[in-house]
């Protein structure tokens, strides 16, 4: 029961049938707008012209119900420039469609689809910083990720690595200084809160206009962190150079989660079979990463709250040691755990078995006692009520404009989980729920963290009683893959996972190769951190680092 | 509590004589007098002195920028907790701090912040460079916006390598570089860092010609010349 869906809007389902999309309904539905269709390993590929987007994209989105813009990924072949929109439904992710627009090489520019997804600003602006494509009718086209003054577009072809840079360290302006009613109007007053802050989880600057004690303006300004993810993954082997790289997007433990996001769409792309028996053991590590990421947040949103470095955040750091320990047993390392391989995992369960399972076991005896008292403390306690009930609040209409996924949109009451709605390792065959709460404030959002711990230890749980009784001469952790892969020419797939903070997707292309001729990743906190305005203006700033706390952002996955 | 002993005020003794007992009270027999001997007096040098205190009591930036800041917080919190080792108090000004942890990746935005930062920190001050991204750009030491190591921009005393080091290898270059401000060794001093400069000081070429437009004369700015990177 609690792995069916809602049932769905009948009205927006053109080319919905019982065995997946019929592409050519929805052809049908853009006419003359669709050039050529292109192939795509998880959908088809629409290709149109660069001046159609905010058309084509907006009769999909209002006719079609295609409401999620998942990804934009930019990319420069020898003859054109492309930026491909991966769109997709929030009621079922699997119906999905890429909507393909290339531009010319000598002056790459497309229409913008900012003003039909909210979310795509950001992404677009991504797009023009690494690869350099100007998007017309684009809202606010700068740099996002690279410092204002940089030469070059990393990503592009003819971009020369070793070209000195001048990186400027200046005053930023107030954007609102001049907008004054009258002379007697009070001033607004700029304040940075970061990069270096003890509330921004890391290197985040949030440019923020006061009035008085309320936010009139907030920028976040990201890139602190940007340490060429894509290219590191481009330059890699599939087989054995990128499977590290995951572990440090989100680094909060959230390792086994990132990992799956590449060996996904990696097995998928070259056509691998993942033994069942990997399959548990990758189910199982990956929940307790979620537990020990969701953990942290819990531990930082509470000293982001209180102030209080002595007990609330002692208590998180208390369990994550457990959690940590756990995996530690099971991959040999507390935080970058590189376990994953394509097709399997690395080794075994540790041995002695037995032994290994009781630690487990112990563990998920100990947690509801554990959650209890945190319970107790923390969201039981007057003050962290008045904090976050009703502060930075987020509707699921904005959820979906800005592509929320994760904790954040299940905060809000959308009910979205890849695990459930495209079902990938052992998750539909265990039993399980997807936790909702229909606050959209900062106070349903930690609950949703605490409950979903609750959810993963019943999936460890039953994890561990399938390995338990795992025959013997089955356990086989890796299945056949060939020493170096080459997967065909010009396959492109974008898969994602649920990852500790939502939608963790990626998009390769190959070429032949054995490294990835793009490789594109689909930050959750990228997207979830675009609704920082949308929940803070006019609040309180108090409330907007609350709402910061409780987006639970990791800048080593916002800027890859 | 225990509940059998005599209450002092029972027995006919001077609050004193109690104390005293029946020599002197056993709870100046620490092993600092006993180093000490009979003598009340501490012959030592002022800069010795002044050594030993600052490496006994130091006082962190709470300075957080990747992987590794999240293995920084556990060697902060429970079970590890750095605060045994007398410097276990993060501070969040670096006003306030006599050493920066440097816990991850380095990228070229965040360089001239940091360099601020250090630049905030009163004297004297003391460096510890966490991760191998801070001694080479570790894994991301290809990329192209990556500083190849926080030796380019400011001086370190004590690496710590690992991706991420673990909580005790942390806790093992602290005490480390507390021996050695209690030894008195000097820090190191940083072969051609970059510096932050104003952008009308920069050697004229083609790039500075470029961006004249873009930037004042008296910004501050920091030019990479990643050919001269190691």
């Amino acid at each position: 029961m609690s792995l069916e869906k809602p049932s769905r809007d009948t009205a927006l389902d053109v080319g919905v049938t019982e065995d997946g999309l019929d592409y050519d309904a929805l052809a049908d539905l853009l006419g003359g707008h669709v050039l050529d269709r292109e192939e795509h390993l998880n959908a088809e590929g629409f290709v149109i012209r660069p001046d159609e987007v905010q058309e084509v994209l907006s009769t999909l989105k209002e006719e079609a119900g295609f409401d999620h813009c998942a990804c934009v990924t930019a990319q420069e072949y020898d003859d054109r420039y492309e930026s491909i929109y991966h769109l997709r439904k929030y009621n079922d992710p699997t119906q999905e469609l890429s909507i393909v627009v290339p531009s010319p090489k000598d002056d790459p520019h497309n229409e913008s689809a900012a003003r039909v997804y909210d979310t795509a600003d950001w992404h677009e602006r991504e797009a023009y910083d690494l690869v350099g494509i100007d998007y017309d009718d684009h809202p606010d086209l700068r740099r996002i990720l690279l410092p204002e003054t940089w030469q070059g577009h990393p990503l592009s072809q003819d971009y020369n690595q070793d070209q000195p840079q001048i990186v400027s360290l200046r005053e930023h302006a107030n954007p609102l200084e001049d907008d004054k009613r009258s002379e007697d109007d009070p001033d607004t007053m700029f304040v940075n809160i970061g990069p270096h802050h003890p509330a921004t989880h890391g290197v985040l600057h949030v440019e923020t206009v006061l009035d008085g004690e309320q936010i009139a303006d907030l920028e976040p300004d990201i890139g602190y962190l940007h340490r060429c993810e894509e290219q590191m993954c481009q330059q890699g082997t599939y087989r054995h150079q990128i499977m590290p790289y995951p572990d440090r997007w989100d680094y909060i433990s959230a390792g086994i989660l990132n990992e799956w996001a590449y060996a996904r769409a990696a097995e998928d792309l070259a056509d691998i079979e993942v033994p069942e028996y990997a399959q548990v053991i990758r189910t199982m590590a990956a929940e307790m990463c979620r537990i020990a990421s969701h953990e942290l947040a819990l531990a930082t949103f509470a000293l982001d709250v209180f102030g209080d470095f002595t007990a609330v955040f002692q208590y998180g750091i208390r369990d994550r040691e457990i959690v940590q320990n756990l995996l530690e047993d099971l991959t040999g390392q507390r935080l970058m755990f590189n376990y994953l391989r394509l097709g399997g995992v690395a080794w075994d369960l540790p041995e002695p078995r037995e032994e290994y399972f009781e630690k487990i076991r112990d563990f998920l005896d100990d947690l509801p006692h554990k959650l209890e008292e945190i319970h107790d403390l923390v969201t039981g306690n007057e003050i962290f009520q008045m904090r976050c009930v009703d502060t930075g609040v987020l509707s699921p209409e904005q959820v979906k404009q800005y592509g929320a996924t994760g904790p954040v949109a299940r905060g809000s009451g959308v009910d979205y989980d890849i695990r459930r709605d495209d079902p990938y390792g052992y998750y539909d065959e265990l039993d399980w729920n997807v936790v909702t709460e229909q606050g959209g404030d900062n106070f349903s959002r930690v609950l949703v963290r605490l409950r979903e711990v609750e959810e993963s230890a019943r999936i460890i749980e039953q994890c561990v009683d399938l390995l338990e009784q795992w025959p013997e001469d089955d356990r086989e952790i890796q299945a056949n893959v060939p020493r170096t892969l080459r997967p065909d020419p010009d396959k492109e797939i974008y898969r994602s996972v649920e990852g500790a903070k939502g939608e963790l997707g990626i998009y390769i292309r190959s070429d032949g190769t054995d490294k990835p001729a793009r490789f594109k990743i689909r930050s959750p906190c990228f997207s979830n951190l675009q609704t920082l305005p949308e929940m803070s203006q006019g609040e309180y700033i108090p409330d907007m680092i609350a709402s910061l706390g409780s987006l639970d952002i990791v800048l080593g996955e916002v800027d890859r | 509590m225990s509940s059998d002993q005599t209450p002092p005020a029972a027995r006919d003794v001077s609050t004193q004589e109690a104390r005293m007992g029946d020599g002197a009270d056993d709870r100046f027999n620490s092993t600092l007098r006993e180093a000490f001997g009979s003598t009340p007096f501490i012959l030592t040098k002022f800069d010795k002195f002044m050594n030993w205190v600052r490496g006994s009591s130091m006082f962190m930036l709470q300075f957080g920028i990747a992987c590794c800041s999240i293995e920084m917080i556990h060697t902060y919190a429970i079970k590890h907790d750095l605060d045994r080792f007398g410097s276990g108090v993060p501070r969040a000004s670096p006003r306030q701090a006599d050493v920066i942890i440097v816990p991850g990746t380095i990228v070229s935005k965040f360089a001239p912040r940091m360099k601020r930062v250090y630049d905030q920190m009163p004297e004297p001050k003391f460096v510890v460079s966490m991760g191998s991204c801070t001694i080479s750009g570790g894994p991301f030491q290809e990329g192209y916006n990556v500083i190849k190591g926080a030796e380019e921009v400011i001086p370190v005393d004590i690496h710590v390598p690992g991706c991420p080091p673990r909580p005790e290898a942390l806790i093992y270059g602290v005490a480390k570089l507390q021996e050695r401000i209690a030894e008195g060794e000097s820090s190191p001093v940083t072969v051609k860092p970059y510096e932050l400069e104003q952008f009308g000081d920069l050697e004229q070429d083609e790039l500075v010609d470029k961006l004249a437009s873009e930037i004042n004369e008296d910004d501050l700015v920091m030019r990479y010349n990643w050919n001269d990177s190691p």
